[in-house]
């Protein structure tokens, strides 16, 4: 068979759909919702990638993964090898394969999908790294020679876990200061079981403690020590990967009413405190009958499925624009539909309406339509006069996105920070405007994805190395 | 694990425990917090800080027994660890340059002015203290509050001991004695802290409240604990928690704070019928 037979046939193999959990079945339970590829599957689906000599795929992935070649080794049956390769690029790759936008990443660039639907590389690196985690066969890559350097890192999610990883295997003595109980970050604070379960996380963490990667909880920087304070206690560098965390809420009257959430506290207790599983676990969570989610987001699609799952008959979505405009991914947006989620588009909360006990019993909001497009390049939503209506509600959980955190900035003299509070990065190094501090994450870009977080601390971890490398 | 290394209970329901917890110890100033988890399942919970000492490396909390986590907790002995505790939290009292003072605290938040006005006398302020509780038995503190107070006033609310009354009366006759004083420390249940700063708005006298709002993870990135302040919505956890008295809306704060009544309940129920089972 010649090679342009070859590609002809892989073309007509249609994409591999991933089972997954009736949605009637799924509001019921927190168990995660595709069920993953069979090693058949995976195979098949790996067999549609078209080798391609200079692979676009590859530039379109933010840690810069080895796409062809771990998707080759899938296709050939080498299964922990597949795992092998793509951890050569990225420290959380059952991670990254469930949560990363791979349609506006690697998918978007793969040759296949000119014609037909993309290789599902996500799906197919989820399938890997599932594989590798579930026989057990973790393998520990060879590492530097210690180097006798002290590396600080900052926050234990998606940025900081990274950094870590990579100086690790270069020889760094590094040592993460997770300000929460659990290390993760968003990862075990933010997204929801159902769709990354924690044990993934913790398995993630696992191995880059196996790595010799030193994690302190429950010390927040800023506070416990200071950015000085760990330099004066011997550290070479620091990385400031500690998320943008501080939640925003609208300014509008009523919304500290008891019953309305931030959807950091939603996500956090029901997540990291497992308040899902109340009163066996200690924290509490309202279960709300009539939940609003004020926000068209990952977050607010997650928020609106953990309300769902908590027992809430009536599950909304509130958000200005259409349903183009939302800015959760596609599958999000699916999922919850088929959930049975109601999204009130064009609709812009104003005001909270409390009850005689400071509960919230009502949303007030107003229709909107879309103008001109404002900077953001979307049609900027306009009031509709007169068009004020009630949504009845006990549970509101705002979703409207997060500011700095100002704790470091606070308490680290001559960092610069810019008007929102985020650190100022002065360029894709992530060095800061101290000497061998460095930053990455949403702390620098504010609010974005996990994928982007860990490619800042790839960049981060490379700088590191070179400046302690000629120091 | 932080290791508890002593444990005394003050009365029938307000424990005091020393930690062996020599980081936070270090860094811990008056007016500072600290979370806690008790275990896997356990809730993380504020408590204020009320001693340090940065050589022996420990740290000293008072709490009341409120619901599940804080009876858990009262019923732990000495030797026995946590799984968790995070802190020093929130930002320390502002107590630079002030010279004449007074501590008001009610109930169990005797345990948290007091080392406020431990570090105002220590800087050299004239403090007068002001101390209260529902009746004798549930009055705590009293000893080591007179010890660094230039005057001690003691209230209950049934005449039990001390002046019968509340301490926002006790504080009315102090400002009214012609007293100079620079700022009040009021620090108790919120009708207690609100009915502190009506008083002292009435003189224009400067008054810092501390507030003990619901917390999760208490580093300003959930937002349970806002507050409104002046009309502002602030974040007790790293804004505060003091706050001016005279801005706060302690009528919000106390709404807010019943948010999880019902859970409560339930699993201090639940709790109680699985110790009766044991």
């Amino acid at each position: 068979m010649n090679a342009m037979e070859n590609k002809e046939k892989k073309e007509k193999l249609p994409r591999h759909k991933m089972p997954e959990q009736d949605p009637k079945v799924r509001i019921h339970n927190y168990n995660e919702v595709p069920f993953g590829y069979s090693e058949e599957t995976a195979m098949k689906e790996a067999s549609r990638c078209l080798q391609c000599k200079k692979p676009a795929c590859r530039t379109g992935c933010p840690v810069g993964v080895d796409i062809p070649a771990f998707v080759k080794l899938i296709a050939e049956g080498k299964f922990i090898e597949a795992a092998w390769k793509l951890k050569e690029d990225s420290a959380l790759p059952a991670v990254c394969g469930r949560v990363c936008p791979q349609e506006d990443q690697c998918e978007k660039f793969c040759i296949v999908g000119k014609k037909d639907e993309p290789v599902a590389i996500g799906r197919l690196e989820r399938f890997a790294a599932d594989y590798e985690r579930n026989k057990g066969e973790v393998k520990i890559p060879e590492l530097a020679p210690k180097n006798g350097k002290k590396v600080a890192v900052v926050g234990a999610g998606p940025a900081g876990l990274t950094v870590a990883g990579d100086l690790i295997k270069l020889g760094y003595d590094v040592t993460i200061y997770e300000a929460l109980h659990k290390p993760g970050g968003v990862l075990v604070y933010g997204i929801p079981e159902f769709r990354l379960p924690k044990s993934i996380v913790e398995a993630e963490v696992n191995y880059l403690e196996k790595l010799g990667v030193k994690i302190i909880t429950n010390a927040v920087i800023g506070r416990l020590h200071t950015i000085d304070e760990l330099f004066a206690e011997g550290y070479d560098a620091v990385f400031l990967g500690v998320g943008a965390g501080s939640p925003v809420f609208m300014g509008i009257p009523g919304e500290n009413l008891s019953g309305i959430y931030s959807a950091n506290e939603y996500l956090t207790r029901s997540n990291l405190m497992k308040a899902y599983l109340f009163p066996e676990y200690d924290t509490p969570i309202v279960r709300g009958k009539n939940v609003a989610v004020i926000g068209g987001g990952n977050v607010a699609m997650d928020s609106v499925r953990t309300a769902l799952r908590l027992g809430a008959e009536n599950a909304y979505i509130i958000y200005r624009r259409s349903e183009v405009e939302l800015p959760a991914r596609a599958e999000e947006v699916h999922h919850a539909k088929e959930e049975g989620v109601q999204f009130k588009l064009l609709t812009n909360p104003v005001e909270y309406i409390g009850d005689e006990n400071g509960w919230v019993k009502g949303i007030k909001c107003v229709q909107m339509e879309l103008g001109e497009p404002d900077e953001s390049g979307r049609r900027r939503p306009i009031e509709k006069k007169g068009s004020e209506f009630v949504i009845e509600v006990d549970t509101v959980v705002v979703s409207v996105g997060t500011n700095a955190n100002p704790i470091i900035p606070m308490t680290t003299p001559g960092l610069e920070t810019n008007k929102w509070g985020y650190i100022v990065a002065k360029d894709e190094s992530g060095l800061t405007s101290r000497e061998a501090v460095y930053a990455g994450g949403d702390i620098v870009t504010g609010s974005a994805t996990v994928i982007l977080a860990m490619g800042a601390g790839k960049k981060a971890a490379a700088a590191i190395h070179e400046y302690l490398s000629k120091k | 694990m932080t290791k508890i290394l002593e444990k005394v209970d003050l009365s029938e329901n307000v424990v005091k425990m020393v930690l062996d917890a020599p980081a936070i110890a270090r860094k811990r100033r008056a007016g500072q917090f600290v979370v806690l988890k008790i275990d896997e399942k356990g809730e993380r919970i504020p408590l204020t800080t009320v001693d340090a000492d940065p050589e022996k490396g420990t740290l000293t909390i008072i709490f009341q027994v409120v619901g599940k986590t804080t009876a858990k907790l009262a019923a732990m002995k000495a030797g026995d660890e946590l799984m968790d505790l995070q802190g020093p939290l929130g930002r320390p009292t502002h107590i630079e340059g002030v010279k004449n003072a007074v501590c008001v605290g009610g109930g169990v938040g005797v345990g948290v002015v007091y080392p406020i006005a431990a570090a105002l006398k220590k800087q050299g302020a004239k403090v007068t203290s002001i101390i209260g509780a529902r009746c004798k038995d549930l009055l705590i503190l009293e000893d080591e509050t007179r010890s660094i107070s230039d005057n001690l006033i003691v209230t209950t609310d049934d005449g039990s001991y001390g002046v019968h009354g509340f301490v926002s009366d006790a504080l009315k006759n102090v400002i009214e004695s012609g007293e100079k004083i620079d700022e009040v420390f009021a620090i108790g249940p919120v009708p207690m802290m609100k009915a502190v700063a009506a008083v002292t708005k009435n003189y224009g006298i400067k008054t810092t409240v501390s507030l003990n709002s619901i917390m999760v993870d208490a580093t300003g990135m959930c937002g349970a604990c806002r507050v409104a302040v002046g009309g502002e919505t602030k974040f007790a956890c790293v804004d505060g928690p003091e706050f001016d008295g005279h801005a706060v809306d302690f009528d919000l704060l106390a709404s807010r704070l019943r948010m999880y009544m019902t859970q409560e309940k339930e699993s201090m129920d639940k709790y109680r019928c699985e110790c009766h089972g044991k």
